[in-house]
């Protein structure tokens, strides 16, 4: 086990996605932070990002929340989350305030000091602290990988998850035909203009389930509830994870949108 | 042109059943994109032309009034005419009058969206003068009574067949499906207008303020003909078209045929530079600009100058997953995609266009295609922070983001809501582990399944596991 006391200090920003509907993928960040030699903690003023209110228009709210994530996150030498688009938001807070305002250089600083999980272990750890790690971790299915618009443009994610993923036993990575394009999710596009959001996840599901994986990752809640939802609709064998549960060798929970036998046979 | 852009829902809902229309889109996005793609692999110092158009673009915009003048006294030098139109209205009145005074029955036309903007045709057919469209899209939607769905394939969303329809009708011979007759019919039918022609219009790419010239970059070479053998040569073009320099110039076509078809360079480039001049063996003997602002002068210092950097290459939309759903007729008025979602409002008024910067996932795929980087998602934004603070936005969404909004303040109470949400969801969806109908979540369910939450929160969950630790 790593020296925790040592490692530093790292505010894990849940995403309210991975609160509600996925603690897993908390539980699996905080793993791969610790294992990393991190002191991961949670701080309990968080809520959400801001992102609903700063897309819909209201800057306020967004400022709002955006200095209670600040003060929330302040001291930390990181701040991590399982969500480029809630950490890509992160880093719009700079925009959201006056450079005349407290909090608009309090913002730059927190927007340095945030990552999103692949690219923190990738590129803020570094791959050889994080490799016998995952080399001890099997996975064997065929997976497909989509990238998130938010990480992928805003934050340049696009080789670390893969990066990572290819240290594990057993994952053949299989690239779907536009793994770049957007899913459809879009916050509340899709429930403003569900039948464009229907069109855009549907060619997102025929090209997952055309790469014959056994299992699609990403790195954000979002999407792949949105994936997940669909390909189950349209009763698609490919299961949905997120990728931390794979890097964390936490697989044993049902995949998104799976049944829980487990409930089941408590009950 | 009549504004449809309110009902773009339902019109987006039309279109995604029209099956010919699918059919075209997909050849849209089999088409552009990976011809872009390939250009710029083959140019590695793309990306630092995109910041140099950029920056330009940027100098430009904060000096335009210089160059506006600089190029207006270069047409006046080399003989020609330079006409101010604050409005669409002003702008059809001053090509209605040049028209009159060449007593002018049949003008053809270069493809031009100024004049789509402004909605010429119909209103120079109103007044007695007959324009003809030459670009062959152009041509066709004419024909068809049609307006264009994309900025530079204006009909793209239209297949072989409905061409085929739709010249058989009009030119009276014999139907035939085969590309090349088609072309040919065009042709021939086309040289008599061009001929015929009392006045050519064409548009312009680019003003430049050095020498007084406007371009067109075509691939037909319509635009050519257009303005070289009628008389008179009108160009309608919009004010923020002006650069600096030819050289500014060529910087600009070598982004443009790329970003646009993925050309190197698009097959003409064809400079105007005033009236024919003694000596000279063609060319127009009248020579007018029609500088068109229509509400861009008002962008000008706004939030929304950045839009003013638009060549008009329409990358954007080509690689817009909404538009390559739905298509350019869903948005309802003259300019689609992620720019038309920018301008649109601009042109129309947010309350009437506020459906448009609503209809993105924001995923930033027109932004990483701009040849001058336009931040497209955040001028879409912009639109939305205007509807809310008129309240324009549905009331469920206002009272839904109030509410929600209520709970993300405060902390405490957020915390017990996400636990009794997650257990109701839980619950809902019992051993499925996804919920297949959940009231006031239609426009998820109808569509997809609700993937159902594991249980606790993570709050909670971890709130207890820290306890539990403690515990010796």
């Amino acid at each position: 086990m790593p020296n925790l006391s040592s490692g530093p200090r790292v505010g894990l920003f849940v995403t309210c996605l991975a609160d509600m509907f996925r603690p897993s993928v908390a539980f699996a960040t905080v793993k791969l932070l610790e294992q990393a030699g991190c002191r991961a903690e949670v701080p309990e003023r968080q809520t959400c990002c801001g992102q609903p209110a700063f897309n819909s228009g209201d800057r306020k709210t967004t400022a709002d929340i955006a200095r209670q994530t600040i003060d929330a996150f302040d001291g930390y030498e990181y701040v991590v989350g399982p969500s480029g688009s809630c950490i890509g938001m992160l880093h719009y807070y700079p925009e959201v305030f006056d450079p005349s305002d407290s909090y608009y250089q309090r913002a730059l600083d927190l927007k340095s000091r945030s990552f999103e999980i692949t690219s923190f272990l990738f590129d803020v750890i570094g791959m050889d602290s994080l490799q016998e790690q995952l080399q001890q971790l099997q996975f064997n299915h065929k997976v497909t990988y989509h990238d998130s618009c938010s990480g992928l443009r805003q934050l340049g994610i696009k080789q670390q998850p893969r990066q990572l993923l290819q240290q594990v036993q057993g994952v053949e990575l299989a690239e779907m035909e536009e793994a770049e394009t957007c899913c459809g999710f879009g916050g509340t596009f899709c429930v403003k203009y569900p039948e464009i959001s229907n069109r855009m996840v549907s060619n997102k599901t025929e090209f997952i389930s055309n790469t014959g994986a056994h299992t699609v990752l990403g790195g954000d809640l979002g999407c792949l509830l949105n994936m997940a939802g669909k390909l189950k609709r349209e009763g698609k064998q490919v299961e949905a994870r997120h990728i931390v549960e794979v890097l964390a060798g936490m697989t044993d929970t049902p995949a998104i949108g799976e049944a829980d036998y487990g409930l089941a046979q408590q009950l | 042109m009549q504004i449809n852009t309110p009902f773009f829902k339902q019109r987006a809902h039309d279109a995604l059943a029209d099956v010919n229309l699918q059919k075209a889109l997909g050849n849209l996005k089999a088409g552009f994109p990976e011809k872009r793609a390939i250009a710029v692999s083959r140019m590695p110092e793309f990306e630092q032309l995109r910041d140099q158009g950029r920056d330009l673009k940027n100098h430009i915009l904060e000096h335009l009034d210089l160059y506006l003048e600089q190029f207006e006294n270069k047409v006046i030098e080399n003989g020609g005419h330079v006409h101010w139109a604050r409005t669409a209205d002003d702008a059809n009145r001053i090509i209605l009058d040049i028209c009159k005074q060449v007593d002018a029955k049949t003008v053809t036309k270069g493809k031009s969206m100024v004049t789509e903007e402004i909605g010429l045709n119909d209103f120079l057919e109103a007044n007695g003068v007959q324009p003809v469209e030459t670009d062959l899209g152009e041509y066709i939607l004419q024909l068809r009574h049609d307006h264009p769905s994309h900025i530079i394939a204006p009909a793209i969303h239209l297949n072989l067949e409905d061409v085929s329809e739709a010249f058989h009708a009009n030119h009276h011979r014999p139907k035939s499906s085969d590309p090349a007759v088609l072309m040919q019919e065009a042709r021939e039918v086309l040289r008599e207008k061009f001929v015929a022609a009392d006045v050519g219009i064409t548009g312009a790419n680019f003003c430049v303020a050095e020498t007084g010239s406007t371009i067109i970059v075509t691939n037909e070479g319509n635009g050519d003909l257009t303005q070289t053998l009628p008389k008179t040569h009108v160009v309608v073009t919009s004010i923020e078209k002006v650069v600096p320099t030819l050289e500014d110039m060529t910087l600009f076509l070598r982004l443009l045929a790329r970003s646009a078809t993925g050309q190197e360079f698009s097959v003409y480039n064809t400079l105007s530079t005033g009236p024919r001049r003694k000596g000279d063996q063609d060319g127009p003997e009248n020579f007018h600009v029609v500088l068109v602002d229509n509400g861009r002068s008002e962008m000008v210092g706004s939030e929304f100058q950045d839009m003013l950097r638009c060549i008009r290459c329409s990358a954007c939309m080509n690689h817009c997953p909404v538009y390559g759903a739905v298509g350019g007729h869903s948005y309802g008025w003259v300019y689609p995609g992620p720019m038309g979602s920018v301008l649109t409002p601009q042109m129309i008024g947010i309350e009437k266009g506020g459906m448009l910067p609503n209809a993105s996932t924001f995923c930033g795929k027109c932004e990483s295609v701009c040849p001058v980087k336009i931040p497209l998602p955040k001028l879409m934004r912009h639109w939305r922070e205007d509807e809310f603070e008129k309240h324009l936005q549905p009331k469920a969404a206002r009272y839904g983001l109030a509410g929600w909004a209520f709970l993300a303040k405060r902390p405490a109470l957020y915390k017990p809501y996400t636990r009794m949400a997650s257990w109701v969801m839980k619950t809902w969806a019992g051993k499925n582990g996804r919920i297949s109908k959940l009231p006031l979540a239609g426009g998820w369910t109808d569509w997809r399944d609700m993937p159902a939450p594991q249980g606790k929160t993570f709050m909670q969950a971890w709130k207890e596991q820290q306890k539990a630790g403690e515990q010796p």
